[in-house]
């Protein structure tokens, strides 16, 4: 469904243009970590999601929201800005954009250590560079918090 | 997303990234990558699919174990219902339109919100949770507020400290996740094309959105702009409408 070649030729234009313009982010850096069994995981996402109450995104955000781990799927929304992919899937079932149900069950059967108590969402229609110093705080924070499989899922 | 893997993982955190966009992963190079054929908006595959939705998750976690980066995989299997064509739409709610709405698309727009009620009251008891309320306007008041803005007065943004195009963006998902949530309580297991098609070819709703998004691109108001342009109307819509244009010039 994303497979560019099977996409119309603007869409697929949109797509293959935002290459030219990235920036050049250096040699890929690889950590260390020890066996899945012994993880503590935690979801990065960029879909906007945030709880009822918190602040909504809008276009340019460049902070994240906090998503305490057992917020209910009925306090979570979405106020990302791009209107261009599907909402009805996440309208349906959170675990489609934010899987903490698949999560919790592959912690109850041990293939993850654990899971972390907080989640965290960036709105990820704002360029990536611009996401560094706040991205670099939370991984700060994440490495504070045991943190040592970050999940990044975008939307 | 890419661009996280590198920042959070510089910091000495390990991070596995679904990619929905394969072309741009491979540029960007971030640690460790799945690339998903799902469509955008469901990085996990498909709704109500846990045992689907595990395999993926599964697979993006087996990242963690390879030695040396950066690793882009591919996921083999197309989401569920992704291949699946047409569905069967019979809408039960007639919004076949009237001179009446034609004079009047804002009444127009506040009956379909009427009828669609049930639809929605369905949709809520079924899933326990709505994803409408962000603007934290009633379905009536956002109604208002957005068809305000096809007018010389546009309203005041409903909340102290907003832009109009923050307070009008906001007004405009909820009253279009309303729609969405309602329409998907329907039977017919529609797909989201459908659903979309449904929305934007058919309702009173967006035949004021498409007004509200021309007001935009004419507006002096900065926070307007961008709106019109990027935040209101999909571009496969907008390439839709213009195509439908076309044809029948």
């Amino acid at each position: 469904m994303a497979r560019l070649s099977e996409l119309p030729e603007w869409e697929r234009s949109h797509h293959l243009d935002k290459i030219s313009a990235l920036p050049d982010y250096g040699a890929t850096p690889f950590a260390s970590g020890p066996p899945l069994n012994r993880r503590r995981v935690a979801i990065v996402t960029t879909a906007g999601l945030h709880a009822r109450a918190d602040r909504p995104f809008e276009m340019g955000s460049t902070d994240y929201r906090i998503i305490p781990g057992d917020t209910a799927a009925a306090d979570l929304v979405m106020s990302h800005i791009s209107v261009n992919y599907d909402r009805s899937g996440f309208q349906e079932d959170i675990n489609v954009v934010f899987p903490i149900d698949r999560l919790r069950e592959l912690e109850a059967d041990g293939t993850i250590g654990s899971i972390s108590g907080f989640h965290y969402s960036f709105m990820g229609a704002s360029p990536g560079h611009t996401l560094e110093t706040k991205a670099r705080e939370l991984a700060r924070l994440m490495k504070q918090d045991g943190v040592d499989a970050v999940l990044l899922t975008p939307v | 997303m890419g661009a996280l893997g590198h920042f959070i993982e510089r910091e000495g955190v390990p991070t596995a990234q679904i990619s929905l966009i394969r072309e741009q992963t491979a540029a960007i190079k971030p640690p460790r990558a799945l690339w998903v054929p799902f469509m955008l908006g469901r990085p996990f595959g498909a709704p109500n699919a846990p045992d689907f939705q595990r395999k993926v998750v599964r697979a993006l976690l087996a990242l963690f174990d390879r030695p040396a980066g950066p690793v882009l995989e591919d996921f083999p299997e197309d989401g569920p219902g992704d291949a699946t064509g047409e569905t069967t739409f019979a809408c039960p709610v007639n919004f076949a339109r009237t001179e009446t709405d034609s004079d009047d698309p804002v009444a127009a727009m506040r009956r379909e919100i009427a009828q669609l009620a049930p639809w929605y009251e369905l949709a809520l008891k079924r899933r326990r949770r709505t994803t409408v309320g962000v603007s934290g306007l009633t379905m009536d008041e956002a109604a208002s507020f957005a068809a305000s803005f096809t007018g010389d007065a546009p309203a005041a943004a409903y909340d102290a400290g907003l832009s109009a195009g923050v307070a009008l963006k906001r007004a405009c998902d909820d009253l279009k996740a309303y729609h969405y949530e309602a329409v998907g309580a329907q039977p017919g297991n529609l797909s989201s094309k459908d659903i979309d098609r449904w929305f934007w070819f058919e309702t009173a709703t967006a035949r004021v959105f498409l007004a509200v998004q021309r007001a935009c691109l004419k507006s002096d108001d900065k926070s307007l702009q961008p709106l019109g342009k990027l935040s209101l109307v999909p571009r496969a819509i907008g390439h839709a409408l213009a195509e439908r244009a076309g044809s029948t010039a």
